[in-house]
């Protein structure tokens, strides 16, 4: 721009898409192709496409309509069976729907079948990179260098970040030693809510009501979900202690003696009633598809099967340990009891487990 | 003059020269209403993923009004009667409250559902459009890095929203994510436990998961957006070869009105598509599911789809465990660290670095605003289907207990297949995938050299049938009419050179070809061979 004032270089004598071109120039786009979708103005297929547009405009309207209309009148809230609560949602659902969809293809038709037919071509010019502009900012850069002196005055240099690095511990600090929490005091990773049972103070299992459990209403062949009979037992608090009771058929159960026997983990369990942990080794879903002819265990999350007439121990899926026993007995009262808690670490692995 | 008329008609272009007066916007805004972008259908995969996030936004705050993220056991008294009584988390029963006794509740949770399932593809298909396209290399590996992160957020995002309402179903979630979090080398235990506050559950993680899903992960996510359009904008949109398009210029319609009002009305449509599956299609009915239980199993329980694949990796993995003593004490790797821990790691680092790896391999330092076609790379192309066939075996092995199910076969033979077929399908894919790139890439040449098959059979007078071939340029002075190939599309068919009308018009059609104008054969010379050469060949 030579002239005093800028924009002094526009021709008077442009108007119009002149203008338009000429500004598209300046900003390195050229339009070398602009025609009107319709040359002579006014004709019938130009009237039937405003007349299809309109219509979707109206269409949108009228959806917006019903749908406030629904909003207003339909009545919320469940009511079982098959009512008009349930038309709630559905009818929203459609009538926005129908709102939005008329708005976008009205705006579509409009724009594919009422703009001008236009093709563009923009440089890429400014995407080139320029020397002499690396060279000038690359000094500028140098020179803030320079000015600070950075590279003569070691002092100031080590100072610094000696000074500056313990503020990035600092501005670190809060965050991490607010969240930390230490894994092993209380040592939660290896103790359930059935810690403290022993042979002389046990802990009953209870059901989720907290009722007690009599090896009579297990049905054989049969389990039931099992809860340490201490207070909020069978609450979430208590996530890593549900057991699966399971009554053995007496072969079964024979089998298993046995290879308990072979383990030394003689006398842990209660006739022919065996307690397994129900939080799978493998990540910690509850195992608790038992398919009784099988005697095998099912995880529903990864599908990991333990086979519990060999201890649990794991025959298929990614689960690498068996699930951990809970040793059992029965009460002077004739109740299921916990005479210890579960004999290693319940649910999945980590780095410090044995 | 004491009495000023206002003149109407003249204030729209007094207001823009006091506005200009004090900002001089005059030049930067007319630079912005003139930009110019190309037009293809498969660009606007990205900008779905635009639009359900901001309808994202939009149902999400107003869910938020009414959700309380708290684990605070309180007994249900809402509407729906089959859970009156039970004894649930607050956030639960807010949860509840919006899908039943919140006016229009129900399709806003439905709609946020569904938004975040599209967000999520429209992103995987907008990655591959750019993987296979060659779109990400030189100047563009930042907006590469800035899409994978936008993933793996998309991810976070998604998972952490999946845990809020504290169903049987985001609880079983939760409980595996504290599984892969306690199978991390050495400092497992201690993450988890400063993640939840202690032991899983705990009653801190829902608050946290809310600040994380309404605050730090949409911020992130709106930022990262926001990087990635200014950096679009800055190196501007490539495109595919064509007439006149160059490595030089984009050739296209200007981004107002035209781009604009597409652009506008396509978010309307996305909009109402979503409007449509959250009124009609239920998603994640978390009152059929119950409140969360450790004990408890949820009937088929699946994660949304974009977290099978992760799903799927760990069900397959045998169960190998390392064990070892050390300093008198036992230490574990559990099995589940590979699948959701070191593969995630090297499925973030291996894309995140893919733009400077081949690269490398091509000692390819040019800037490139041209696409490619998938065949003319073929190795590329053969590594993007082998990493999809490795992303499909995970994701159906994530549902396997669905199809064993389904179409009654043995749960442990699905598992089989999967574990093989991880090993044995990706390099199939990439096999096959190479050869036929290498055929089409073939067949085009044939074609420029002896022209488009027209189906019209000759019989000549010794009595030979031959097929009449219409060449694509004016024979020479040997009477030869060959092409070089230029990365266009190569006319196949007699009616894509304008014998006959298009066969495909609309949506597909490029906008060189106005209706009413005639048609430019697709074939004419290249301006500037050099530059629109398909760059890299690899064979
Ligand atoms: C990238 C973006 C996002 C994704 C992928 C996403 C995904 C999800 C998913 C899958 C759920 C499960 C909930 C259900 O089924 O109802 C959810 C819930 C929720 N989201 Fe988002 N979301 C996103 C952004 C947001 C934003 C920006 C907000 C708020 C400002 C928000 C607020 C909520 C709330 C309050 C819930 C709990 C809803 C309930 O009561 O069920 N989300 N989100
Ligand atoms: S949690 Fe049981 S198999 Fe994975």
């Amino acid at each position: 721009m030579s002239t005093h004032e800028p924009g002094a270089d526009l021709d008077p004598g442009m108007t119009g898409f002149d203008l338009v071109r000429e500004g598209a120039r300046r900003d390195g786009v050229e339009i070398v192709h602009y025609a009107p979708k319709f040359p002579v103005p006014g004709t019938r297929r130009e009237r039937r496409i405003e007349r299809t547009i309109a219509s979707m405009f109206l269409l949108a309207g009228a959806a917006a309509t019903a749908f406030v209309v629904i909003y207003i009148v339909l009545p919320v809230g469940y009511s079982p069976g098959y009512n008009s609560h349930k038309w709630m949602t559905p009818l929203l659902g459609l009538t926005l729907g129908l709102t939005l969809l008329g708005i976008g293809m009205a705006i579509i038709t409009w724009q594919k079948k009422l703009f001008p037919d236009e093709i563009a071509v923009q440089s890429r010019h400014d995407q080139i990179p320029n020397e002499a502009e690396r060279t000038l900012t690359g000094a500028t850069m140098l020179n803030m260098v320079e000015e600070l002196g950075i590279k003569r005055r070691p002092l100031l240099r080590r100072a610094a970040l000696a000074g500056l690095a313990p503020v990035g511990i600092l501005a670190a600090a809060p965050i991490i030693g607010g969240l930390l929490k230490d894994p092993h005091h209380p040592d939660i990773l290896f103790h359930t809510g059935f810690a403290g049972a022993t042979k002389d103070n046990p802990i009953r299992l209870v059901r989720d009501d907290g009722s007690p459990i009599r090896p009579e209403e297990v049905s054989v062949g049969g389990q039931m979900t099992a809860y340490p009979g201490i207070p909020d037992g069978s609450s979430v608090k208590y996530a890593d202690s549900s057991a699966l009771l399971i009554r053995l058929r007496a072969d079964d159960a024979l089998t298993l003696q046995v290879n308990l026997h072979s383990r030394g983990n003689e006398g842990r369990m209660a006739g022919d009633l065996v307690a397994y942990s129900k939080i799978c080794t493998h990540a910690g879903c509850p195992a608790s598809l038992y398919e009784q002819q099988t005697n095998r265990l099912l995880c529903p999350c990864h599908q990991s099967q333990f086979l519990i007439t060999n201890n649990a121990e794991p025959i298929f899926g990614p689960a690498t340990r068996k699930l951990p026993m809970l040793p059992i007995s029965v009460d002077d009262e004739g109740y299921v009891v916990a005479v210890s808690d579960y004999t290693e670490p319940v649910g999945p692995g980590f780095w410090e487990r044995p | 003059m004491k009495r000023r008329k206002v003149d109407v008609a003249a204030l729209p272009a007094a207001t823009a020269r006091q506005i200009d007066d004090r900002f001089q916007v005059a030049t930067p805004l007319r630079r912005m209403f003139n930009k110019v972008f190309p037009d293809h259908w498969s660009f606007l995969l990205g900008e779905i993923a635009l639009y359900s996030f901001i309808v994202l936004l939009l149902t999400g705050t107003f869910i938020a009004l009414f959700f309380d993220p708290s684990a605070k056991e309180v007994e249900y008294s809402g509407s729906y009667t089959p859970l009156k009584g039970v004894v649930m988390s607050q956030a639960y029963n807010t949860a509840l409250n919006i899908s039943f006794d919140v006016r229009g509740g129900l399709v806003m949770r439905q709609m946020h559902h569904w938004a975040a399932l599209l967000f999520m593809a429209a992103i995987i298909v907008h990655m591959f459009r750019v993987f296979f396209t060659g779109a990400f290399r030189k100047p563009r590996e930042a907006n590469w890095i800035v899409g994978v992160s936008l993933f793996w957020l998309g991810f976070l995002e998604g998972f952490c929203g999946y845990g809020l309402p504290d169903d049987a179903l985001s609880g079983t979630g939760l409980r595996i994510a504290s599984a892969i979090t306690l199978s991390i080398p050495v400092v497992g235990t201690w993450v988890t436990t400063s993640l939840f506050g202690g032991e899983f559950p705990g009653d801190v993680i829902l608050d946290r998961m809310y600040i994380a899903h309404v605050l730090l992960v949409p911020a992130i996510i709106l930022g990262l957006i926001t990087v990635h359009m200014a950096l679009l904008v800055k190196q501007k949109h490539t495109q595919w070869p064509g007439p006149g398009r160059t490595n030089h210029n984009v050739v296209g319609v200007r981004m107002f009105p035209g781009f604009a009002a597409k652009g506008g009305g396509f978010f309307m449509i996305v909009f109402s598509v979503i409007a449509f599956l959250g009124g009609l299609f239920q998603i994640n009915p978390i009152w059929l599911f119950g409140p969360y239980k450790a004990s408890v199993v949820s009937a088929a329980s699946q994660p949304d789809w974009y977290v099978m694949f992760l799903d799927g990796s760990t069900r397959l993995m045998p169960a190998w465990e390392l064990r070892w003593h050390m300093f008198g004490h036992g230490y574990t790797l559990p099995p589940i660290l590979w699948p959701t821990v070191v593969l995630p790691g090297i499925l973030t680092v291996l894309p995140l670095f893919y733009p400077f790896i081949e690269a490398r391999f091509t000692r390819d330092k040019t800037a490139h605003h041209l696409l490619q076609r998938p065949r003319d790379v073929p190795t590329r192309s053969a590594l993007g289907a082998m990493a999809i066939t490795f992303y499909m075996v995970l994701f159906l092995s994530g549902g396997n207990d669905v199809i064993a199910d389904k179409f009654n076969i043995s749960l442990n033979a699905t598992t089989w297949f999967g574990r093989i077929g991880i090993l044995v399908l990706p390099p199939l894919a990439y096999y096959v995938t190479h050869r036929i790139c290498l055929g089409l890439q073939q067949h085009d040449r044939e074609v420029l050299v002896h022209g488009i098959e027209t189906g019209i059979l000759r019989r000549s007078v010794d009595g030979r049938f031959y097929e009449v071939h219409q060449p694509l340029a004016a024979a020479d002075d040997h009477g030869h009419a060959e092409l070089d190939y230029a990365g266009w599309v190569v006319p196949k068919k007699m009616n894509r050179v304008g014998a006959l009308m298009p066969s495909v018009r609309g949506f597909f059609r490029p906008i060189e070809q106005p209706p009413g104008q005639p048609t430019e054969a697709p074939v004419s010379p290249a301006p500037d061979r050099e530059e629109i050469g398909t760059g890299t060949r690899q064979r």
